[in-house]
């Protein structure tokens, strides 16, 4: 895939691959649970594979771990071919959705299971030091005696994470590694965990159907849907050019017009006028597309104002609905024709004069460069 | 408080008090009765005691005489403990209980453990087909088991596993395999393992598969995950199992009497001796009150154990 990422992570990215993931595909009875995923990552990266539940993210992880086996295809990690190497001796580790920490045992015991499992055993003394280690890491030395039920959900999270970072592994996996917390803690911990991660220099993938956590957390994003990988790029390569309309429509709201491309513009039977293509769209006389607009890039102004100029598309229609967010707010204008045109427009822009209220009269605008073309 | 909320609260009372109830009327009151009876002196009479509460003439409450002969005769067998020639047959009687009811319970511990293992890894729907299975048994009448066992176990040539021994020329005669404490052992683990599956089923199929994930995920080879985390989450369902079948086991009657010889003392068959034949009431309930206090002992030590820890599974997250 070619994309004009930003400098820093397109580099990362470029990388020599560290994890392979060759046309790895998993059928579930009658079900293709993930279907030919093909996949690299650079060592030290944070990947984040996003999509809604049952997209098959969770069993690509588990296919890491060795926690379920692929049907066809290769995992290389590192130049090790990892097909018949089973979960116990693979160096990867996963923290688990609700964490999996034993319960029986306190938080020192459950970070110290993987050392012990080590051959050549370690002495006692090098597990507790590393254990040690690994506590101070995730600020938890205070819990060590602790049972996992007499500890919050954050400290939970700690402790699980510590107990998979402790053996070194070669790739750590995480899976909804934020899912359990309330809301307020998790956007806290998005950023600690990848700072964290990042003083550790591991290579992480982490699994999420949450956009704002891939997105705040992973440096490249994979987006997955119905057991395909359909796109993998950097939050703003995925955000900015989505190459489907699962992307566009999932990562964040868009607006989609649907038509035929007739004499260089698309004939959209819910807009009132032929939609104007950004340059170079690369598309055919008659052929299918949809052009995806984001909110941000909808202009409103009241109805009456200057006509927009050439590779403008404009419209009219009247105010449906308002959502006030503070710093911005969601309009939802309704054309003469039903369709809804979703605009987001900041609170500064109004400046002095009132903004528009329900009903009022409205035009919407988009520059045809900030269309997005889309084929699928 | 509103009409209905006063009907939950009287119903919840009442639900509350059928237990504590059934308690009292099958078990409190019988074990008051037998305590009474193990403090009574023997007589020929009926029935063949003297109750140790004694009326004197011109009062109004009876006089508490009771009389300790029986206690004092398993107090002597305990002081006897270690002479030579001693006659303990009811220190005896209880030692082979204890064993034979050990024995029964380590043993369907060994073998229930991969019954209950086996069902609740199995798949959802096939777990009701296994659990059925094992309560088959149930379906036909507990003595005709026995009875059965009885027929399997026959000394004689026309015993089925001697007849199938000796068809197949593995022995010249027919194998003494009935009326010894190995005959009482298989019928006592065949009956009792049930007993031991259920419950640690019932734990089994609790245990939370991502544990044993995480456990693989950070280098526990399968056995090792089987004895760091799946055995110690179980304890309970082992606890639970054992007591199921150890506290019947040992005061079990009808299996020894069925399938053991004469050298297989049990206190089940004492107690049983000294109502029946002996006609010595005093001495079979006092040793049916020493057996309940005894049974009690290791219950309560394990609550206290599980209630000071305060830990398993069910707790976790």
């Amino acid at each position: 895939m070619d994309h004009n990422g930003d400098g820093a992570a397109g580099g990362r990215a470029n990388r020599r691959a560290y994890l392979r993931i060759e046309g790895v595909t998993k059928r579930f009875d009658d079900t293709l649970a993930v279907d030919d995923v093909s996949l690299e990552i650079a060592e030290r990266e944070i990947f984040a594979l996003l999509g809604s539940s049952g997209c098959g993210k969770s069993t690509l992880l588990r296919m890491l771990a060795g926690l379920e086996m692929p049907d066809a295809g290769r995992i290389v990690l590192d130049g090790e071919d990892l097909a018949a190497v089973p979960a116990h001796r693979r160096p990867t580790n996963m923290m688990f959705q609700s964490y999996a920490l034993f319960p029986h045992m306190t938080v020192e015991a459950n970070v110290a299971f993987g050392l012990w499992q080590l051959r050549p055993r370690l002495a006692r003394a090098e597990v507790e030091a590393r254990v040690a280690e690994m506590l101070e890491l995730v600020q938890m030395q205070r819990y060590a005696r602790r049972k996992p039920h007499e500890l919050s959900g954050g400290q939970q999270q700690r402790v699980a994470l510590a107990r998979s970072l402790a053996k070194e592994p070669k790739l750590l996996l995480l899976d909804e590694p934020l899912a359990a917390l309330d809301k307020k803690i998790r956007q806290r911990t998005q950023l600690e965990l990848v700072n964290l991660i990042e003083r550790v220099g591991v290579t992480c993938i982490l699994v999420t159907h949450d956009q704002e956590e891939a997105m705040t957390m992973a440096g490249r994003i994979g987006v997955m849907n119905e057991g395909r990988l359909l796109q993998v790029g950097t939050p703003g390569e995925i955000y900015e050019t989505p190459d489907c309309r699962f992307t566009a429509e999932f990562i964040g709201e868009t607006n989609l017009f649907q038509g035929r491309v007739v004499g260089g513009a698309l004939a959209c039977a819910e807009f009132p006028a032929a939609i104007v293509l950004p340059p170079d769209a690369g598309l055919a006389q008659g052929d299918e597309a949809w052009v995806s607009v984001r909110p941000e890039r909808v202009a409103l102004s009241r109805a009456g104002g200057v006509p927009g100029g050439a590779g403008c598309n404009a419209a009219t229609g009247e105010v449906a609905e308002i959502a006030y967010l503070g710093s911005h707010s969601v309009y939802h204008v309704r054309l003469a024709n039903g369709r809804i045109v979703i605009a987001s427009v900041p609170s500064v822009h109004w400046g002095d004069a009132a903004p528009p209220t329900w009903g009022d009269a409205v035009r919407v605008a988009w520059f045809a460069p900030d269309g997005v073309v889309l084929t699928r | 408080m509103t009409r209905r909320r006063f009907v939950l609260a009287r119903g919840r009372f009442w639900t509350g008090l059928l237990p504590w109830a059934w308690m009292l009327l099958f078990f409190a009151l019988p074990f008051a009765l037998i305590v009474k009876v193990s403090l009574s002196t023997p007589e020929l009479a009926i029935p063949p005691y003297v109750p140790p509460f004694v009326m004197e003439p011109g009062e109004l409450l009876p006089h508490f005489r009771p009389d300790f002969t029986s206690y004092r005769r398993l107090h002597d067998e305990v002081l006897a403990l270690g002479t030579p020639a001693a006659d303990l047959q009811y220190l005896s009687a209880w030692g082979g209980s204890l064993l034979l009811a050990a024995l029964t319970t380590l043993l369907c511990l060994l073998i229930g453990y991969p019954f209950a293992y086996h069902i609740a890894r199995s798949r959802e729907a096939a777990r009701n087909t296994l659990l059925m299975l094992v309560m088959l048994p149930f379906w036909t009448s507990f003595l005709l088991r026995v009875y059965a066992w009885m027929v399997l176990l026959d000394s004689s040539e026309l015993g089925l596993i001697n007849r199938l021994l000796l068809a197949a020329g593995l022995v010249d005669a027919p194998l003494q395999l009935l009326y010894n404490q190995g005959a009482v052992l298989v019928g006592m683990v065949y009956s009792y393992l049930p007993f031991m599956v259920l419950p640690l089923y019932a734990n089994l199929v609790k245990l939370d598969q991502r544990l044993l994930e995480a456990a693989a995920d950070l280098g526990a080879r399968p056995w090792t995950t089987f004895l760091r985390v799946t055995l110690p989450l179980s304890r309970r369902g082992i606890v639970a199992g054992a007591m199921l079948v150890f506290i019947p086991a040992v005061g079990e009657f009808v299996i020894p009497d069925l399938l053991g010889g004469g050298d297989v003392l049990m206190i089940g068959r004492r107690i049983w001796e000294d109502f029946g034949p002996n006609q010595d009431w005093p001495m079979a309930a006092a040793v049916a009150v020493t057996m309940v206090l005894v049974l009690l002992a290791p219950i309560v030590l394990l609550h206290r154990h599980g209630r000071a820890n305060g830990d398993d599974g069910e707790a976790g997250p």
